[in-house]
């Protein structure tokens, strides 16, 4: 029951986070989501210090990394990855004064082998909730990666577009962290998208070969857990990672 | 007469403290083919990007009330990141099925077209892509931003044909930067020589006089010799 459990949890954020990395895939957003969850960090070690759950921990965090980002990009001319580094490098320091030793891996790699079905419901709610967002802004963030000119030109109202993207993205990044920890999120997002790349022709497939593989190294994880006992995020990411360089004999050169 | 369709008077653009665009007026006859020609970093880009309302600016733009704008952009170097083929891409633009096989018929691609990855067209198919792409919903004015660089050899000379053709099938007028001289000749009724200030403006025959194009592109040789240390 439990690994019942943990597998839809599993799956559904896996799939969701897929799903949404390809349309982090272009631009430079790919390069958010890991400073993302490594800001999380902090979060996590209030979390599980005083024992509520990682998720509700790492949104505030997240959040903030969000408008961190908004603010980079909207005030300095910077390259935003130089200044990233910097504070979100600083958010894993500040983690790491308070967090307990023991509990480091949770943060760091997830864990979501103990979750209650109360949780899991509420974890499916949001993922659906997002799928949902993003399927309908999806043709309109595609058109605002492509060019905000052209976006906006089609009078594309582009704040409110990026507002929702990035409420998607805040979401599935306090959900990983949960699963796969404050380190390996970035991969959750960013491995099946650069797959779901190499395998596809058109963005239908693009984003649907997102959503699978995201679904299907989830759910190979967390199953790979419960037969040999290593930790399921780490897992999960590996899995994700064979899938691309097996992608890479199909990619068409 | 013809009806006047843009109005701009006094316009003034500033981005970053840089005076990019200086006291520029003129007007746009229904119809008519405009040409704004200078050298690179004349602000050529900036006025057609402030004529679409995507910068801020000081002065008069008044456009035609309830008209419709098609903007070809210079160059869109993301999209080669995404896996979509050209019918995705229409689509992005909420075009019918019916709508984009017209479109590609006008600018000369068969149907099958449909399914070719964006990111596998050469420069000039893709760049007549994106002039059917901004001919969607039957727009009364096309903006078209020419890239400097990357166009296939021969695919110059077919894109103007191609808006040439296309000005008479759909009773456009053409608002469109270059920097090639013989396209202003041949293919426009009115121009405007731009170089952050408007050097002149007027019909290319009377108004391109070599004391004005030294004018126009005199200054850029001065500019480059400043910044090469």
């Amino acid at each position: 029951m439990q690994f019942l459990l943990s597998l839809t949890a599993g799956i559904l954020i896996g799939g969701v986070a897929g799903y949404l990395g390809t349309l982090m895939l272009s631009k430079r957003m790919a390069l958010v989501a890991g400073p993302l969850g490594h800001l999380t960090l902090p979060g996590i070690a209030l979390a599980l210090i005083y024992g509520f759950d990682v998720s509700l921990g790492a949104f505030p965090f997240v959040i903030l990394g969000i408008i961190l980002i908004w603010l980079f990009e909207m005030r300095t001319k910077l390259p935003m990855e130089a200044l990233t580094a910097i504070v979100f490098s600083a958010g894993v320091a500040i983690a790491f004064l308070f967090l307990p030793i023991e509990q480091a891996e949770t943060a760091l790699v997830g864990d979501i082998t103990e979750l209650s079905l109360k949780e899991v419901i509420i974890t499916a709610i949001f993922c659906l909730l997002v799928f949902f967002v993003i399927k309908k802004i999806y043709p309109q963030i595609i058109l605002i990666n492509i060019s905000e000119d052209i976006a906006r030109a089609e009078k594309i109202n582009v704040k409110k577009y990026n507002f929702l993207y990035l409420g998607a993205i805040a979401v599935i990044v306090a959900l990983g962290v949960k699963m796969v920890g404050g380190l390996l999120t970035a991969a959750l997002v960013a491995i099946p998208a650069a797959t779901a790349r190499n395998l596809s022709k058109n963005l239908f497939q693009f984003s649907l070969s997102g959503l699978l593989l995201g679904m299907i190294s989830s759910f190979l994880g967390i199953f790979l857990f419960k037969i040999m006992g290593f930790p399921a995020g780490p897992l999960i990411i590996l899995m994700a990672a064979f899938f691309f360089l097996v992608s890479l004999i199909f990619k068409k050169i | 007469m013809a009806e006047s369709i843009l109005k701009v008077k006094n316009l003034n653009v500033k981005l970053e403290n840089e005076e990019i665009i200086k006291g520029l007026s003129f007007e746009v006859k229904k119809g008519d083919v405009l040409t704004i020609l200078g050298p690179n970093g004349a602000g050529k880009t900036v006025l057609l990007k402030t004529l679409l309302r995507l910068l801020p600016y000081r002065g008069e733009i008044h456009w035609l009330p309830e008209i419709k704008i098609g903007y070809v952009p210079q160059r869109l170097p993301f999209i080669k990141d995404i896996p979509m083929n050209v019918r995705e891409f229409f689509e992005l633009k909420k075009a019918s099925g019916k709508e984009i096989k017209e479109i590609l018929d006008s600018v000369g691609f068969e149907e099958n077209f449909l399914n070719k990855k964006i990111g596998e067209l050469s420069s000039g198919q893709f760049q007549r892509i994106l002039v059917a792409w901004a001919l969607i919903r039957n727009p009364d004015v096309l903006l078209f931003d020419e890239p400097t660089t990357g166009i296939d050899i021969g695919g110059e000379e077919t894109i103007y044909g191609l808006l040439a053709k296309l000005r008479e099938e759909r009773n456009l007028t053409i608002l469109l930067v270059t920097h090639d001289l013989s396209v202003v000749f041949k293919f426009s009724d009115y121009v405007i020589c731009l170089n952050k200030c408007p050097i002149c403006q007027g019909i290319p025959k009377e108004v391109l006089t070599l004391e004005n194009l030294s004018k126009l592109y005199g200054e850029e040789v001065k500019f480059y010799e400043h910044h090469r240390h």
